[in-house]
């Protein structure tokens, strides 16, 4: 057993190779064979780990209730964010953690598959899931049957309804779900999604109970969770820390810039942090008001020398070219958001028109797509916009900085696909 | 007996994702729907009260006159 004060948790015994069933049963114990119980779940008071932060219970409880025998529990580990990497971390380290976890959600809501779903584009995580999932089948005489699925690699094939889609139809595309909480389905099996960090989590409240969940963390953001830090850092890392830490002290585990600009939260779907805030909790009733928040638990640094609007345009291009393109405000709307952004970052003429149709349309497009792609960029911007205003003024007035002229970028966009060449099946 | 008391409001919603953009709605409901610059519908999100007949008639002829079936009338109880 973890002592409950103790971390790592979810990354215990890590050694650089995922550990194989045997040597995660000795460092973890075995999985209780007791009945499972929702009502565990519910006082451990863990939340979805992938970006929404929704309680798992209720997500589980919701599932439980459909009727129907053949249930599915997807594991998402498909990590579309590019600033991402704790997923792959994870299942690098204990992929057998999250598959106990998948494993007891099942049982919960009475699933019998539990379907695995990594990206074909990274063989090697590929590759450790197989070999997990095999390693169990071996051993199993299990009522719970694993499966590995390998959609392509795109930013809302790991939106859960695309997911869906994708294990339903063959295609990563969001599906429209005007009523929330909407039961996603295969056929006509209800499906429970979970992210692979929230299944893990899964995996050590049923041994460890409720209570030794709660030790770290707050009372309203229990448990650890993990955070990938890139930007101005020494090396791009992936820590585990207890929810609620000040945000300074994640910083100075990673060995970031001890004196940023600002930070992105969440992801590319995130908003920008203005390094004043540096000491407020990482959690998100704390974030919350400062408009951002723990998101898929991605924190990118921008020192000093760095312009926010050039790397809030990058970002914004990229989400452009990765709309599924079903959307109109979505298909259209990104990328003029993205060229307002380009014209208002080099000295022209045009860019204080640029600004007032960027606040236009900005607002025009939120709420508006099937999937909540477009509002992620929204938020992205307006957020850029706010934390980065006195710079903004400064590029408004033909006076663009040093660092939007240089080459150096500190969030590691991806190269952009041509759109012809973007896979969806 | 009598007149029903036409408590609660509706809202017009479209699925963007079969919405193809031309436009119809806005011509059909002018008071509910107008387009954006890229051709597609920005619709009124506060619910209309079902009491206003003329709003609740045009919604309908524009959910009838989607060549997508892209548009739906939902009853909004708690408005009032
Ligand atoms: S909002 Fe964008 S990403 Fe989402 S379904 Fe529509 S087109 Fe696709
Ligand atoms: S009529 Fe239907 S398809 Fe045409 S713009 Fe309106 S909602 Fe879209």
């Amino acid at each position: 057993m973890i002592a409950p004060e103790s971390l790592p948790r979810v990354l215990h015994g890590a050694t650089g190779r995922p550990l194989t069933l045997a040597q995660h049963e000795e460092a973890f114990g075995p999985m209780p064979t007791a009945t499972p119980s929702l009502d565990l779940l519910e006082s451990s008071g863990l939340t979805g780990r992938g970006g929404a932060a929704f309680p798992t219970a209720r997500k589980a409880r919701l599932i439980g209730e459909q009727r129907g025998h053949n249930k599915f529990v997807v594991v998402n580990a498909m990590e579309g964010e590019p600033a991402a990497h704790k997923d792959r971390t994870l299942i690098s380290a204990n992929p057998h953690l999250v598959l106990d976890g998948a494993q007891y959600l099942a049982r919960v809501v009475g699933a019998r598959h539990v379907a695995v779903c990594v990206s074909r584009d990274d063989p090697i995580m590929v590759n450790h899931l197989q070999r997990a999932v095999h390693e169990r089948d071996r051993h199993a005489t299990r009522a719970v049957s694993f499966e590995l699925h390998t959609p392509p690699w795109r930013y809302v094939a790991g939106e859960e309804s695309a997911l869906v889609h994708w294990l339903d139809d063959n295609e990563s595309l969001p599906q429209y779900r005007p009523r929330r909480p909407h039961v996603l389905r295969i056929g006509h099996a209800p499906v429970l999604v979970d992210n692979a960090e929230t299944c893990a989590h899964v995996g050590l409240i049923a041994r460890y109970g409720a209570d030794w969940f709660r030790r770290l963390g707050t009372p309203t953001s229990p448990g650890s969770t993990l955070v990938s830090v890139s930007g101005a850092v020494a090396r791009p890392t992936v820590l585990e820390v207890p929810l609620g830490v000040p945000v300074r002290a994640i910083l100075e585990r990673a060995g970031a810039d001890p004196d940023p600009q600002a930070l992105l939260m969440g992801g590319y779907g995130g908003a920008w942090l203005d390094a004043r805030h540096l000491d407020v909790a990482y959690a998100n009733d704390a974030l919350a008001p400062l408009g951002s928040s723990v998101g898929a638990g991605i924190i990118i640094v921008l020192p000093r020398s760095g312009c926010g609007l050039i790397e809030t345009q990058r970002i914004a291009r990229w989400m452009a070219n990765e709309s599924a393109r079903q959307c109109g405000p979505c298909a259209f709307g990104l990328p003029a958001i993205a060229d307002d952004l380009a014209r208002l970052t080099v000295d022209t003429p045009g860019a204080g028109a640029a600004y007032d149709r960027l606040v236009d349309r900005c607002g025009a497009i939120e709420g508006r797509g099937a999937c909540r792609h477009p509002d992620g960029v929204v938020r992205l911007v307006r957020s850029a916009l706010q934390v980065f205003s006195a710079h903004v003024e400064d590029h408004v007035r033909g006076r663009a900085c040093a660092a939007s002229r240089s080459n150096h970028h500190y969030s590691a966009v991806p190269t952009l696909e041509r759109e012809e060449e973007l896979v969806w099946e | 007996m009598g007149v029903r008391r036409r408590a609660g409001g509706f809202v017009l919603l479209v699925n963007p994702i079969l919405c193809d953009g031309f436009g119809h709605c806005a011509e059909l409901a002018p008071d509910l729907v107008h387009v954006d610059e890229w051709g597609y519908p920005v619709i009124v999100t506060e619910p209309v009260p079902l009491a206003n007949l003329a709003a609740l008639e045009s919604a309908r002829y524009a959910v009838r006159g989607c060549p997508r079936q892209a548009l739906r009338i939902e009853r909004v109880s708690d408005a009032h």
